[in-house]
């Protein structure tokens, strides 16, 4: 009743509400969008722009475009697999004990995703610049007798280790957060009632505590899926959008490349537009493998 | 018992070493790059961050000095552009984004739900891939290399709306109520009543959107073509050149842009961390 009458007093009053959400999804979200798949299809030059069908399609599967979703696909896949575990188990060392002492921790591990990127990139480089005095070469030679490593320019598995690093360095306090939040919703009677059934804390952890941070869990590998193939700045602080061999090449990087250095608009729609069904269908096909679409009752 | 307490003291001492042992590897850097700022620029050029230059002989401010006076203070310009950025785009998506948010969460219309799940599917589609369509529209628009063109896209914060229609949803249908009977209107409730009551949500977020507002790169690369509007992290980028990197003034630099929002965070904490678990609420 009151809903009803809500609706006939005030009837114009909500869309006033929600019009600026709604102009700005036309003209940054859905208008963006269309144009690119306009674009996609697009000879694209100053003054003048052709239909040429599939062409930009054609002309996107070369090596540049294997190489970048290679590159993204990878850094995707290394990222969720650190930044999934990690972060949970440092969630539930954080959850138990002494809780000022946990606080300062917490605090600790997030401080890395408040600089900019620019920052962190900058830093890294410096500590694993390709001198053996550098503090990460230093370290590893002093304790493992490693030949001074190469790890911006020398090849294909540092720079990978180097991005995934940068991302593990950034973002553990931030997925921690998240894994702390989903923790702090469970009950502590179900662990005091396993305790009382004899369950160690391996046990409960296996037995409690992660089926009932699946949602948690769910959520932050969609998120990770779609931050892991928008990756671009992390890769363009090491190398300045040039590497070696393209080892540093993500997808949104060679809309970049494309788009902005090369001035090929139609192309670099096409990659976009690919990026993004490659994305879309990923996160379904996670979120089908963890049941997300299951009926449950 | 005994040897219970004895059992979980070990495992507590432990844990925390561990703990202990990681929380140094993850301010390691930041400790780093603060002692690099007080190393010369050709010590870090030829060889990176050394561990003699994590123990600096003098604290010679004289990096932090260069910051001011090299290039006419062009840093300083650099780091009021981002001051104007920041509380540009902080301000005007807090302003939209709660008067959507509050909208979506206490009154029912028709399209309610539509609305709603256009803000998540909004959530997801990241900006990057959408940055050539954006830029043309910013250049139609006449207002490429602008304050204007950096912030437009993101005056309205889909995640922002997300986190004050959660919020909204707890307020007391009766405030509105009161407030009709003493004759005020949607908007002015709003304003007069409701909006103070979200003040813990108008905390969180703005500290959520400065921060990403601050630290911005991706898009102000694009948009910002004269060193004179370049912000703080495009700045600071520029110096690094082919022909030889400015580690002087990019270190101290670099410093300077992080301190402001690292002091915010000590002193705001629980906005930061309530403003993450808005992500985490189940939709």
């Amino acid at each position: 009743m009151r809903t009803a009458s809500y609706f006939r007093t005030y009837r114009l009053v909500p869309y006033v509400f929600v019009l600026p959400f709604i102009i700005s999804f036309c003209a940054f979200y859905a208008y963006p969008l269309v144009s690119t798949i306009i674009m996609s299809f697009q000879k694209i030059i100053p003054g003048q722009t052709h239909f040429v069908g599939l062409g930009n399609y054609r002309k996107m599967i070369s090596e540049d475009f294997w190489q970048a979703l290679k590159v993204s696909f990878e850094y995707t896949v290394i990222t969720i697999l650190i930044l999934i575990p990690g972060p949970t188990l440092l969630a539930a060392l954080l959850n138990s004990g002494l809780k000022k002492l946990n606080a300062i921790y917490r605090a600790a591990f997030f401080i890395p995703s408040l600089v900019s990127v620019v920052v962190a990139g900058t830093i890294f480089r410096l500590m694993f610049s390709l001198t053996g005095r550098a503090v990460v070469n230093a370290s590893l030679g002093f304790l493992f007798g490693v030949k001074p490593i190469d790890w911006v320019m020398g090849g294909a598995w540092q720079a990978m280790l180097l991005m995934v690093m940068l991302a593990t360095w950034r973002w553990t306090g931030v997925n921690t957060v998240y894994f702390l939040s989903g923790l702090q919703s469970i009950s502590t009677d179900l662990y005091e009632a396993a305790s009382i059934d004899g369950a160690g804390p391996a046990r409960q952890f296996l037995s409690i505590t992660m089926p009932l941070l699946k949602p948690t869990i769910i959520f932050v590998t969609t998120i990770s899926i779609f931050g892991g193939f928008a990756m671009f700045e992390e890769s363009y602080m090491l190398w300045q959008g040039v590497s070696p061999n393209n080892v540093g090449l993500t997808l949104v990087g060679l809309i970049y490349q494309k788009g902005f250095q090369l001035g090929d608009l139609g192309l670099a729609s096409a990659v976009g537009l690919v990026v993004m069904l490659v994305v879309f269908v990923l996160a379904v096909i996670q979120l089908n493998l963890f049941g997300f679409f299951r009926k449950e009752d | 018992m005994e040897s219970m307490t004895t059992q979980r003291i070990l495992s507590e001492t432990v844990k925390y070493l561990l703990l202990g042992v990681l929380v140094i590897l993850f301010l390691f850097p930041i400790f780093a790059l603060v002692m690099a700022s007080f190393e010369t620029g050709q010590n870090l050029m030829r060889y990176g961050i050394s561990f003699k230059s994590l123990v600096p002989k003098t604290f010679d401010p004289k990096n932090f000095v260069a910051l001011v006076t090299t290039r006419d203070g062009v840093y300083l310009t650099w780091y009021k552009n981002s001051i104007i950025l920041t509380a540009l785009q902080a301000s005007m998506a807090l302003a939209f984004s709660s008067f959507v948010g509050y909208g979506l969460g206490v009154y029912h219309f028709k399209g309610r739900n539509l609305i709603f799940i256009l803000v998540l599917a909004v959530m997801l589609v990241p900006v990057q891939i959408l940055i050539l369509p954006l830029y043309k529209l910013m250049t139609a628009m006449g207002i490429m290399n602008s304050y204007l063109g950096v912030v437009a896209p993101f005056v309205v914060s889909p995640f922002a709306i997300f986190f004050f229609r959660q919020y909204s949803l707890g307020i007391p249908k009766d405030y509105l109520d009161a407030g009709r009977i003493d004759g005020l209107g949607e908007f002015r409730i709003f304003a007069k009543l409701t909006a103070p009551l979200m003040g813990p949500a108008y905390g969180a977020m703005a500290i959520m959107i400065s921060q990403q507002a601050w630290n911005g790169f991706l898009w102000p690369l694009i948009v910002m073509r004269t060193g004179d509007k370049f912000p703080l992290t495009i700045g600071l980028n520029s110096l690094l050149t082919p022909y030889g990197n400015n580690y002087d003034m990019l270190i101290a630099g670099s410093c300077a842009a992080s301190i402001p929002i690292i002091i915010v965070f000590f002193f705001f904490q629980r906005f930061f961390i309530s403003g993450l678990n808005a992500g985490g609420i189940k939709g």
